[in-house]
C-alpha cells in the first residue's frame, strides 16, 4: 500500500441510483506517484467512482480526501481550484466538437489557467508532438479523427495543464490491440515523466498489466481485492480469478443495468 | 376508487409541476450567480449574439415582411367597412411594433436557435463532454448557459428593431402598390402616430422572448439524457416549452405595459 499521506484517500463511500446501490462502503488510497488501475466489469461502479472524486456526482455517505483535506462538499469555488491539478482521459475522448484540435488541448491552459492563446497553442502543438501527433492534426476538427487520434489527443488534453492527478476512463476501450498498446505506452510514459499519481479504470487485462503499479478489484460496491501486478496472478480470490481469466463460470453475477 | 385514482395523478402532476419549476429556478440562478467571477467570456458572448442576431436575420426579415404585407391587406378589407382605409399605416406599425414583430422574432429564434442550443448542449451532455469541461476546472454554467442567456437578452431586441423596419416597409410596399397610397403620406402618418412606448414595449418583450428561448435551449439540452433519442427529445421540448411560454408571456407581458 502507501507510505505517509496518501494522495487520495477514499473512506465508506456510499452512492446509489434511485434503488440501484452502486458503491456500498468504498476503501482506496492512492499514494503520491502511484499508478493504480481499478478493475472490475461493466456497470460494478468504476466511472462512477471516478465522477465521485472529480465532483460530478456527490455520494451519499463516506469521505474523500484529496492530500488530506476532505473534498466532498466543497464549494463550486474550491472544486475548480482543486481540479486545476487534475487531468482525465475520457473514454469516448469527450473532444468539444465545435474547437479545433489545438483549442481542445490548449483549453484548460486557456480557459482555466489563463494563458494567452497564442502561447496555449505552443504548448498544445509540443503535447500533441509527445503523443505522436503532428501539427497538421492540430487544425482537424475532432470529428475528422480516427478513434486512436482521438485517444492520443485526449491524452495530450489531459497532461496540457500538467497535473498532479490523472484519470484514464477505460483507455484502451474500442481500440485494436497494437492502438491499445500505444496508448498504454504513452500513458505509462506519461505518467513517469511527469511524477504524477494516476487513477485508471479498465476491464482490459493486458492494458492494467502494462499501466498499473496497484490493482484493485471493485465488485458490488466496493474493494474486495488489492495488490500489485504481480500479485494478481496469485491472488487467492476466486472473483479475480474468474475475472482476470475471463471465465464465464464463477462467483461473479454480472450486473445488467447501467449504474 | 376512479376518483381517487384521478386525484393521485394531479397531485403527481402538480408534484412533477412544482420540482420541473424549482429545477428551471435553481438553473437560473446557478447561471446568475456565478457569472461574475472571472473568467469571463466575453468571446462566447460575441460569438452567440452573431448566431441569434446576424443568421436568424434572413428568416426573421422574411416573416416580417409578409407579416407587414398581410396585415396591410387584412386591415385594408376590415377597415373599408368603416371607411377608414386611411388609417392602414397606422395599424400595420402599431401591431408590428407592439406585437408581431417581437411574437414572430421570437418564436423564428425559437425554432432556429431554441432547437440548436438544446441539441447542442445534449450532445455535449450525452458524450460527457460537459463533464470534460467540469474536469478542464470550468464551470459549465459561466461557459455554456450565460453566454447565451445574455446573448438572448441583448440581441432580440436588436433583431425586433430590424424586424419592425422590414414589416412596416412590407405594409409600406402593399399600400403604396396596391392601394395606391401616397408613399411620403404613409411614412408621415406611421412617423407621426408612432409613440417611443410602442417601440420601447416591443423591445422588452422581445428581450424577454430571448431569454425564454435561450433558457428553454440551455435547460432541456443540459438535462438531457439517453443518447441520441434523448438530444432529440430534449430539442422538441425546447422548441415546444419556449414557443408556449412566448405567448403565455406576451399576454402577460402586454397586460403589464397596458396597466390593465
Amino acid at each position: 500500500m502507501t507510505n505517509g499521506q496518501p494522495k487520495i484517500r477514499i473512506r465508506n463511500l456510499h452512492k446509489s441510483f434511485g434503488s440501484n446501490q452502486v458503491l456500498r462502503g468504498l476503501n482506496l488510497d492512492i499514494g503520491v506517484g502511484e499508478s493504480v488501475v481499478i478493475i472490475g466489469g461493466s456497470g460494478s461502479g468504476k466511472s462512477v467512482l471516478l465522477k465521485c472524486i472529480l465532483g460530478l456526482v456527490t455520494p451519499e455517505e463516506g469521505s474523500i480526501q484529496i492530500d488530506g483535506k476532505e473534498v466532498v462538499h466543497i464549494s463550486e469555488r474550491d472544486r475548480e481550484e482543486l481540479l486545476k491539478q487534475f487531468g482525465m482521459l475520457f473514454q469516448s475522448g469527450a473532444l468539444f466538437d465545435s474547437l479545433k484540435v489545438w483549442e481542445n488541448v490548449a483549453f484548460g491552459l486557456i480557459q482555466a489557467h489563463g494563458m494567452p492563446r497564442k502561447q496555449a497553442k505552443g504548448v498544445a502543438l509540443e503535447m500533441l508532438a509527445s503523443v505522436g501527433l503532428d501539427a497538421r492534426v492540430a487544425e482537424l476538427a475532432p470529428a475528422e479523427l480516427s478513434g486512436g487520434m482521438r485517444k492520443r489527443v485526449g491524452l495530450a488534453r489531459a497532461i496540457a495543464t500538467s497535473p498532479k492527478v490523472i484519470f484514464f476512463d477505460e483507455p484502451t476501450t474500442g481500440l485494436d490491440p497494437i492502438m491499445g498498446s500505444i496508448i498504454d505506452r504513452l500513458i505509462v510514459h506519461s505518467v513517469k515523466q511527469m511524477q504524477v499519481t494516476a487513477l485508471s479504470i479498465t476491464h482490459d487485462m493486458a492494458s492494467a498489466r502494462r499501466i498499473a503499479d496497484r490493482v484493485a478489484m471493485l465488485y458490488n460496491g466496493e474493494i474486495i481485492w488489492d495488490g500489485s501486478v504481480a500479485e494478481i496472478d496469485h491472488a487467492d480470490n476466486p472473483h479475480v480469478d474468474q475475472f482476470i481469466h475471463g471465465k464465464a463460470e464463477g462467483p461473479i453475477q454480472m450486473q445488467v443495468r447501467k449504474p | 376508487m376512479a376518483a381517487l385514482d384521478a386525484l393521485a395523478l394531479l397531485g403527481r402532476t402538480f408534484l412533477k409541476f412544482l420540482e420541473a419549476t424549482g429545477r428551471l429556478a435553481v438553473f437560473v440562478w446557478n447561471a446568475f450567480s456565478r457569472a461574475w467571477r472571472p473568467p469571463f467570456y466575453f468571446r462566447a458572448v460575441g460569438q452567440q449574439m452573431i448566431d441569434i442576431g446576424y443568421y436568424s436575420l434572413p428568416i426573421v426579415g422574411l416573416t416580417a415582411i409578409f407579416a407587414g404585407m398581410v396585415l396591410a391587406l387584412q386591415s385594408n378589407i376590415g377597415l373599408a367597412r368603416f371607411e377608414a382605409e386611411t388609417q392602414i399605416p397606422e395599424i400595420v406599425a402599431f401591431s408590428i411594433t407592439r406585437e408581431l414583430g417581437p411574437v414572430l422574432a421570437g418564436l423564428m429564434v425559437a425554432g432556429r436557435i431554441g432547437a440548436s442550443m438544446a441539441a447542442e448542449i445534449g450532445t455535449m451532455r450525452v458524450t460527457e463532454q460537459i463533464d470534460a469541461l467540469v474536469t478542464l476546472a470550468t464551470d459549465p454554467f459561466r461557459y455554456l448557459v450565460f453566454p447565451r442567456l445574455l446573448a438572448g437578452l441583448i440581441t432580440l431586441p436588436l433583431l425586433v428593431l430590424v424586424a419592425d423596419v422590414i414589416g412596416i416597409f412590407g405594409g409600406f410596399v402593399v399600400s403604396v402598390q396596391t392601394f395606391e397610397f401616397n408613399p411620403a403620406n404613409f411614412i408621415n402618418k406611421v412617423w407621426d402616430y408612432l409613440v417611443w412606448d410602442d417601440i420601447f414595449d416591443g423591445l422588452v418583450k422581445s428581450s424577454v422572448f430571448g431569454f425564454i428561448v435561450t433558457l428553454m435551449g440551455c435547460y432541456q439540452g443540459y438535462y438531457s439524457r439517453g443518447g441520441a433519442e434523448g438530444v432529440g427529445r430534449a430539442t422538441t421540448n425546447a422548441v415546444v416549452s419556449a414557443s408556449i411560454l412566448i405567448l403565455v408571456a406576451d399576454y402577460f407581458l402586454s397586460a403589464l405595459m397596458f396597466g390593465v
